[in-house]
């Protein structure tokens, strides 16, 4: 009897088999090696397949498993927490330490829907002062405040 | 006795100003983490891992486990006062704690916490100086054979202890380890799963996938509901416990402390199971279980024993043995290894300073904790008022600038957000990300301990079954195997687990 399965353990189960999968491509072209000698390929392709298979049984379990809600998830949070870092590395070397902190903060605080331009600008302001005092004062980081061509 | 010339030693370490110092900081930040929810211990070691890269090694060590067990001091003050567990090991202190305050008991429910803790954190101080030596002796004389069995039992006993799932924690261990393997093959020097960036040759950052995983998808699911707290704080009168109280905690924390012991050993164990079990434990001794869940002081007392206890003792296998019981404990190797030292065995010979200097210091820190906590309650609660939206962005910089500062690449800092997004992703489908961690640490060893032991039996693969304490390790992994699946066992699990949430 072929029920609807249970969508949590189903996609849980569809992304390890599709990672181990990954993987498992990924390890083709490294030597296998044998048992005694084990090459660079063996512990990976061993693993890649155990991952594939126990992917592979959490979602032939979970057409026997009552149905879950997953949830709602917050994409708008869930963009700009994500992309805060990324911008913080992309930016950093090219503008300085202190343009990025300001910038990965805003996009931060935009995460909240409870954010506002005053609530922005207070702790932006805030924050950079006490990550300046921390790791650049305190922790002496070699990171350049602003790039060269930011100076005046 | 040696015991007692080695903990001279540690204490002539500890007691070193500048370690003296960040002693203190880490169990006040400790406190203050374990105050504020939505932000643990895990995520605030990862975040500040960089910075221990300007401490000594024993210092930075002192300082990252201060965070851990002042966390659990911190968890325990927010669980009693206005129920809300700032720690998931606080959270069944939360059941008979809040209701002691409830009715005007909030003093003496207090300090029965920092007293059981404290207790138990100087049990648990012993037991770590009397039993880390032999174990150490013992571990000197473990070859690749053993310790593949030995990572292997833990391994699987995390999966026995994990919350949720067996199926799904088994895939985030070997999806862990598998983590775990990208980089430089060590033997050949063959690159595996690098695509050719050569910023992937020595692995991904450990650092950039603990904090994605702990730090960033921790902020994403408590941006799924932004609530605001209603802190209402009465003032905590007479923390004095009466005599009649007094008489009745004393065997609570003993068998809290005792429990809190053993089960911190074992791998996946540590905090947050000791005090569960403490708690259903307490209850079932006890000649009145009706008064359990409304302000049984015993339902404090244990609990509280217990998760001090258990975060303490998940130091020995970390220090004797270095593998960790807990992803704290990975946060600690890492940290070790940050500072050039391998972890294992040899820790306590080569760095006996460092080694009983780090033991000595959680004395010294519980004894802090005890003078920091019961005068500045008021304090601590206030810090509730901190709203979240201003808590987070200060996480996401502090991290961003913390990763970035290692390598200087900013490559860490899109590993970062990947691991964020798909940890966060695997949480909100029922996986837990704590054995992922374990595994991404303990995957490099794995291999390399299969591999030796394969080349030194030249290729005999039952050398893990005919060397006695191999054979004894992997008879236990088959048989924890065996119970997690036996059907009575499955479902009485699942019933424990369904308590807790």
């Amino acid at each position: 009897m072929m029920e609807k399965p249970n969508i949590r353990d189903a996609a849980a189960g569809a992304i390890f088999f599709a990672i181990g999968a990954a993987f498992a491509l990924a390890a083709r072209n490294l030597e296998l090696g044998t048992a005694l000698r084990m090459g660079p390929g063996y512990f990976p392709l061993v693993l890649s397949f155990i991952l594939m298979g126990i992917g592979a049984i959490i979602v032939f379990v979970s057409f026997a498993t009552a149905p879950e809600q997953v949830g709602s998830v917050p994409w708008r949070g869930f963009v700009l927490v994500l992309f805060a870092p990324i911008v913080f590395g992309l930016t950093v070397r090219r503008l300085g330490l202190v343009p990025a902190m300001v910038i990965t903060i805003i996009l931060a605080i935009y995460a909240s829907r409870r954010a506002n331009i005053p609530l922005a600008g207070v702790l932006s302001l805030g924050l950079t002062l006490f990550c300046l005092a921390v790791f650049t004062y305190g922790l002496r980081l070699p990171i350049p405040l602003f790039a060269p061509w930011l100076r005046f | 006795m040696d015991i007692f010339s080695n903990l001279a030693l540690g204490f002539a370490t500890a007691l070193e100003p500048v370690n003296i110092l960040y002693c203190f900081l880490g169990v006040l930040l400790g406190t203050l983490i374990g105050v504020l929810p939505g932000i643990g211990p895990t995520a605030t070691i990862a975040m500040l891992l960089p910075i221990t890269f300007a401490l000594s090694p024993a210092t930075s060590l002192i300082m990252l486990a201060g965070i851990y067990y002042g966390a659990q001091y911190g968890g325990s003050t927010t669980a009693i006062l206005i129920n809300l567990p700032g720690e998931s090991s606080s959270a069944v202190t939360a059941i008979d704690g809040y209701q002691m305050a409830r009715q005007g008991r909030a003093g003496p429910a207090l300090a029965t916490a920092a007293l059981g803790s404290f207790f138990a954190g100087t049990v648990a101080t012993v037991l770590i100086a009397t039993f880390a030596p032999p174990l150490t002796r013992m571990a000197l004389q473990f070859g690749p054979a053993e310790y593949f069995s030995l990572m292997l039992l833990g391994l699987i006993t995390s999966i026995a202890l994990a919350h949720g799932s067996i199926l799904k924690a088994m895939a985030m261990i070997v999806l862990g380890l598998l983590l775990g393997l990208v980089g430089t093959d060590i033997y050949t020097g063959t690159p595996r799963f690098t695509f050719d960036r050569l910023e992937l040759a020595d692995g991904l950052s450990f650092i950039a996938v603990a904090v994605g995983v702990f730090g960033v998808a921790e902020i994403l699911r408590n941006l799924e509901n932004e609530t605001d707290r209603d802190v209402v704080i009465k003032r905590v009168t007479n923390l004095l416990p009466s005599k009649k109280d007094l008489k009745a905690i004393i065997a609570p924390i003993l068998r809290g402390t005792a429990l809190g012991s053993v089960l911190g050993v074992l791998p996946g164990g540590g905090a947050i199971l000791s005090s569960f079990a403490a708690y259903s434990i307490e209850k079932r001794l006890s000649s009145s279980p009706r008064r359990f869940g409304k302000g049984a002081i015993e339902g404090v007392a244990a609990p509280e024993s217990a998760n001090n206890a258990g975060a303490q003792t998940s130091f020995i296998p970390m220090l004797t043995l270095g593998i960790p019981a807990n992803p704290v404990m990975a946060m600690m190797i890492g940290a070790m290894i940050i500072q050039g030292i391998t972890p294992g065995p040899n820790v306590a010979i080569d760095e006996p300073a460092l080694f009983w200097g780090v033991i000595a210091s959680m004395w010294l820190g519980n004894l802090l904790l005890v003078l920091l906590n019961l005068p500045l309650i008021g304090l601590w609660v206030r810090l509730l008022t901190i709203p979240y939206y201003v808590l987070f962005p200060a996480i996401v910089v502090f991290s961003a600038i913390g990763v970035y500062s290692i390598n200087n690449n900013a490559f860490d800092l899109f590993t970062v957000s990947l691991f964020g997004a798909l940890s966060y992703f695997l949480v909100k489908l029922g996986c837990e990300p704590a054995p992922l961690l374990l595994g991404f640490i303990l995957g490099p060893m794995l291999e390399e301990n299969l591999r030796r032991a394969m080349i030194i039996s030249r290729g005999d693969s039952t050398v893990f079954f005919t060397r006695p304490i191999s054979a004894v390790l992997m008879v236990l992994s088959a048989l924890v195997l065996v119970i997690v699946f036996m059907p009575a066992v499955a479902k009485k699990r699942e019933e424990v687990f369904q308590e807790e949430a």
